[in-house]
């Protein structure tokens, strides 16, 4: 059993097809694993019987020499899908009974694909957050913590599925990423995991928290195996007008190490920030000589709106979310405080089906919306977000990718981040890539002083994913990161 | 046209007008989502994920709304623009499922036009266009099911709608009324909107405010969710004159909706917060901005069909009609249609007036429409045509008319089967006249005298010693010459 | 322009969202240092450039109009915490 969870997902699709081992053998292996880590609160919901079933259906079809891409891969599913017939919450009180009778896109790919689907795990209240800390089920566990003295923050919003996959309880996770939520929790736990360009994979079907900068993503052990899920889980959909209308290239293709002759690597300089640690500027020196080691280039730029990108972020997303999620009111679906009058009904049903975090935003992005703040805010946040774009194609004249640490540190205790702007520095490296829309990936690259996970952070040019992959590929290779024998 | 003033206790007020029509565009699916706009179905069964606002939904829009949009432009003579934006107007009501309704706020689809009113004393009044653009229905709300509960359906949610802004250059009940006919006329000539105010397809919320003559504007109120063109014209008089009242009192008018009680003929506010009218537009991120190409805006304009000012012009300028008169008939497609084919080859001014007076009088009293007119095109052109050619008299031609309502039959039929031709022999007639002027002759002598009335006793007496059929331009001409 | 018990008030009314008393002081403070920290975008020069909504690239997608959903009142009504006859139920609204 042990042995089985720590393949990586193409290890264990090369043995399914070589009959070295059964779908229903992958899968208990992984029921087992999944139910042995309660400790670390990482799932919502549990699906083994459905796993089962699906597992049959994958070996049958294995059986018949008509194996698809995923079959028999058990996989876990952040609970921001709806993922139909069963349980979906955000993570939050006001969705706590909510059966959605139908399936997000990137799922239904997923299941089309022949993946298993394990249950569905854990994260921050309508992926608010970078600790998973504001989940109404309480807090994920960072794999990470155990031997150690304190309990770890998986990071979040996505911590559910980093920690699941780091802790070897599933090949793969879907993640969702908005200003980090994949890449911060990837970088904390040791795993992999990339946001791709805005519009690479359909949101229908995802619980918005931002539009204009939600997008899904793989959580994966290695950069190849997201190559495969992302394949899977990208394609063009009608039923999202922000969809792009582009064919997938073959990501696994581009994740092949091979030389990066002729790659140009930009170094953005301000992402060096006051009071960065020498372990993080070591990292990022190791990575930009691995990469020159292998042929790059290795070029200095510049990014001259930076610093302004998270206040950027913190006026557009709470804006949009605030008007996402008014739909969230108890009429239709979902938790109902009754009172005898409609607007009470609501102020009440929201006030205590919706968490503090969600609550800040939510007035926060109320407030950048309201009459006499939206030319100062909103708008002047939309302006600021047109020239960090501009910063980014300026430097993509030059350079074919961007290096950066991922996080400004390794995962942090449980509970130490208890004010809302220090718990919102810890996307100072991710949030501008997500302005952008830009491909973007962490891959787990050396370890700190505290022995726990670094990462780095790899940003292309727009639907230039290939590239993303390729450079991410040979970090990896050089990297040589050991990942977590949980079990 | 005289100018329309409210007479309060010390001076004399105008009213300045605003309309805001929204009109369901005709289409077979939604605005934002692939659910059906059918009328009248089961509660809910026309909402789909995205109309009922479930969690991960996303809109799409329909390419035909858009094209009725922009056809819808074209008719009110107005700028199409070629980029517009959808924007999120934030509130929350129980029939707005997704908490924001999807609208254009400040790059509509449509910029200004204008539409030409024809009023019946023959003035020609232009009421300005603000704009037009595309916007999602609410859903229905019942409050009359349960006495603690309100129910909810959410088949109207989400279907498009076209709210149409005039300048406030409304200055009379009179006028809003026609600007409403004309707006509706438009839009059912174009096929954008069925027009049916009853239904609900056609919605007016007024913006009424008064001011003393050559004054500036004074604070407006809005009435919503008028009806009926009567009840708008209703509600403007009554708000118009309210507003006057508070005004000699010595009050400030405070700017608010307000709802029409047709019943007790007043208007009073509606119970809604202050604050709600921070609706916080922002572009909706899930929609990227409409851009329209000159190509798309020129083959729909090259598609239009004929529109009711340019058959009004046409049926003044070829037919002779008053403005007035054309307006009335270019109204609606069917009643033009009508026109066209009853005047073949027939006096159209005489056609005209059958068809509006006469043909309409019947219809109305029997509750039906010209679709199911018993008489047809070509059978009124028929009967204009025998009086024109002098073979019935005009009023035997209105006894002729009752009969082909209730029986379906051709005037030539009934004609013959009565014997009702006119007696156009001028012999004859002056050998009747010779009569009666001889078995009258003290009434001749009073006539004679200064008497003139008599005149019509004379005529009346031919007509009955003729049956009814002598034709009366020649019996008031014979009787001329034989009295004077 | 420091964020007071008052505006949190009023914003927490235009977004439905019950805040006690208690909570007020602590939420004003919160949202007044955020705000302050937002307030840092007032040092770029923006003069001249447009604000961006979208980062897609793309034009917006049109649909043909045909029917080809709804029809699923069950389904639509299944996971309503109240309903009846075929509606969703909210406690009466006088307007």
């Amino acid at each position: 059993m042990n042995e089985i969870c720590n393949l990586s997902l193409l290890e264990v699709k090369e043995a399914l097809k070589k009959h070295d081992l059964s779908a229903l053998e992958v899968t208990n292996a992984f029921i087992e694993a999944s139910d042995k880590i309660k400790n670390l609160n990482v799932y919502n919901t549990l699906t083994p019987e459905k796993a089962i079933e699906m597992a049959k259906h994958s070996q049958s079809r294995i059986d018949k020499g008509q194996g698809r891409l995923l079959d028999g891969i058990p996989i876990a599913v952040k609970d921001l899908f709806c993922t139909e017939g069963v349980s979906t919450t955000a993570s939050s009180k006001i969705l706590n009974n909510f059966i959605p009778n139908y399936e997000s896109t990137v799922t239904k790919n997923l299941w089309e694909a022949g993946a298993v689907m394990l249950g569905k795990v854990s994260c921050d209240e309508f992926a608010m957050g970078s600790s998973n800390e504001t989940s109404y089920f309480g807090n994920v566990i960072n794999p990470w913590s155990k031997g150690k003295d304190k309990k770890l923050t998986p990071g979040g919003s996505s911590g559910g599925s980093a920690a699941v996959v780091a802790s070897n309880s599933a090949l793969a996770a879907t993640g969702t990423d908005t200003g980090g939520s994949i890449r911060q929790p990837v970088a904390f736990c040791g795993v992999t995991g990339i946001k791709p360009t805005y519009g690479r994979c359909s949101r229908w079907g995802i619980i918005a928290f931002a539009s204009s900068l939600d997008q899904a993503g793989p959580i994966t052990k290695t950069v190849s195996d997201s190559a495969l899920m992302l394949n899977v889980m990208s394609g063009y959909d009608q039923k999202d007008s922000t969809s792009a209308n582009l064919e997938t290239p073959d990501f696994l293709e581009s994740s092949r190490v091979n030389s990066l002759k002729n790659v140009k690597v930009g170094i953005p300089k301000e992402y060096q920030i006051n009071g960065m640690s020498s372990e993080i500027i070591k990292l990022w020196e190791n990575g930009a000589k691995w990469l020159q080691d292998r042929g790059a280039q290795i070029i200095d730029v510049s990014l001259p709106h930076t610093n302004y990108a998270l206040p950027t972020y913190y006026v557009i997303a709470p804006a949009e979310a605030s008007s996402n999620l008014a739909r969230y009111d108890g009429v239709r679906y979902g938790f109902r405080k009754p009172k005898d009058n409609l607007d009470e009904l609501y102020s009440s049903t929201r006030a205590e089906g919706f968490g503090a975090e969600v609550q800040r935003r939510i007035l926060i992005g109320t407030y950048v919306l309201s009459a006499g703040y939206y030319d100062a805010y909103y708008r002047k946040a939309q302006k600021v977000r047109n020239l960090i774009i501009n910063d980014f194609s300026e430097v993509f004249k030059k350079v074919d990718v961007l290096l950066t640490p991922t996080t400004p540190t390794a995962a942090f205790e449980l509970g130490s981040q208890q004010d809302p702007i220090s718990m919102y520095m810890n996307d100072v490296f991710t949030v501008p890539a997500s302005l952008a829309g830009l491909p973007a990936m962490s891959v787990p690259s050396g370890m700190s002083q505290e022995a726990l996970p670094l990462g780095l952070q790899v940003i292309g040019k727009p639907f230039d994913e290939e590239n993303v992959f390729k450079i991410a590929a040979n970090l990896e290779d050089e990297a040589k990161f050991s990942f977590l024998k949980y079990n | 046209m005289k100018k329309f003033l409210i007479h309060g206790e010390k001076s004399n007020y105008e009213i300045v007008v605003g309309l805001e029509i929204h009109a369901q565009v005709s289409s077979n699916s939604k605005l934002f989502s692939g659910s059906s706009t059918n009328f009248g179905s089961q509660p809910n069964e026309n909402v789909s994920l995205v109309d009922a606002a479930m969690p991960g939904m996303l809109p799409v829009i329909n390419k035909h709304c858009i094209e009725q949009a922009v056809k819808s432009g074209l008719g009110l003579k107005a700028k199409i623009n070629t980029f517009s934006i959808f924007d999120r107007k934030n509130y929350f009501y129980a029939d707005l499922p997704q908490g924001y309704q999807i609208s254009q706020y400040s790059d509509p689809i449509v910029g200004e036009g204008v539409v030409e009113l024809n009023m019946p004393d023959g003035e020609n009044k232009k009421i300005g266009i603000e704009r037009l653009h595309l916007e999602q229905d609410a859903g229905k709300s019942l409050h009359d099911q349960h006495p603690g509960k309100s129910y909810i359906d959410l088949n109207r949610s989400g279907v498009a709608l076209m709210e149409i802004v005039s300048k406030p250059d409304i200055t009379s009940p009179e006028l809003a009324g026609a600007y409403i006919k004309k707006i509706r006329s438009i839009l059912r000539f174009l096929g954008t909107c069925d027009g049916n105010m009853e239904q609900g397809s056609l919605r007016c919320d007024v913006n009424v405010s008064v001011r003393k003559e050559g004054e500036t504007l004074g604070t407006r109120c809005e009435i919503k969710n008028l009806n009926s063109v009567r009840f708008v014209m209703q509600a403007i008089q009554v708000e118009a004159r309210r507003q006057v009242e508070e005004i000699e009192n010595g009050n400030s008018i405070i700017q608010q909706t307000r709802l029409f009680d047709s019943v007790k003929g007043e208007t009073r506010p509606m119970r809604s917060k202050e604050d709600a009218h921070d609706y916080r537009y922002f572009p909706d991120p899930d929609l990227m901005p409409l851009e329209l190409t000159h190509d798309f805006i020129d083959e729909i304009q090259k598609s239009l069909p004929s529109l009711p000012d340019d058959i009004r012009e046409e049926l003044v300028d070829d037919f002779g009609l008053s403005n007035y008169d054309a307006s009335v008939i270019s109204e609606e497609k069917e009643t033009a249609d009508f026109f066209f084919a009853a005047s073949k080859g027939q006096d159209g001014k005489l056609v005209s007036n059958w068809l509006t007076t006469e043909l309409f009088g019947y219809l109305n009293k029997k509750n039906l429409s010209l679709k199911n007119s018993p008489i047809t095109p070509s059978q009124l052109g028929q009967l204009v045509g025998f009086i024109s050619d002098g073979t019935i008299s005009g009023r035997i031609a209105k006894d002729v008319f009752v009969e082909m309502f209730e029986k379906g039959q051709d005037a030539s039929v009934i004609i013959e089967k009565k014997n009702l031709k006119q007696n156009s022999n001028i012999n004859e007639i002056e050998m009747m006249i010779e009569k009666i002027i001889e078995q009258n002759a003290d009434k001749v002598i009073e006539y004679k005298n200064g008497k003139d009335k008599l005149f019509g006793f004379f005529v009346g007496q031919v007509m009955k010693e003729s049956g009814g059929k002598a034709n009366p331009k020649i019996v008031n001409q014979i009787l001329k010459e034989k009295l004077n | 322009m420091p964020i007071d018990k008052d505006t949190v008030s009023k914003v927490s009314n235009l977004a439905r969202i019950e805040i006690d008393d208690k909570q007020l002081e602590k939420l004003s403070k919160e949202l007044d240092s955020v705000i302050e920290w937002i307030n840092t975008l007032n040092e770029v020069e923006t003069e001249g450039i447009e604000p961006i909504a979208h980062v897609t690239g793309q034009t917006l997608p049109l649909r043909e109009d045909k029917v080809n959903d709804g029809g699923y009142a069950e389904k639509i009504l299944n996971n309503a915490p109240e309903q009846a006859s075929g509606f969703f139920v909210v406690p009466k609204v006088v307007e």
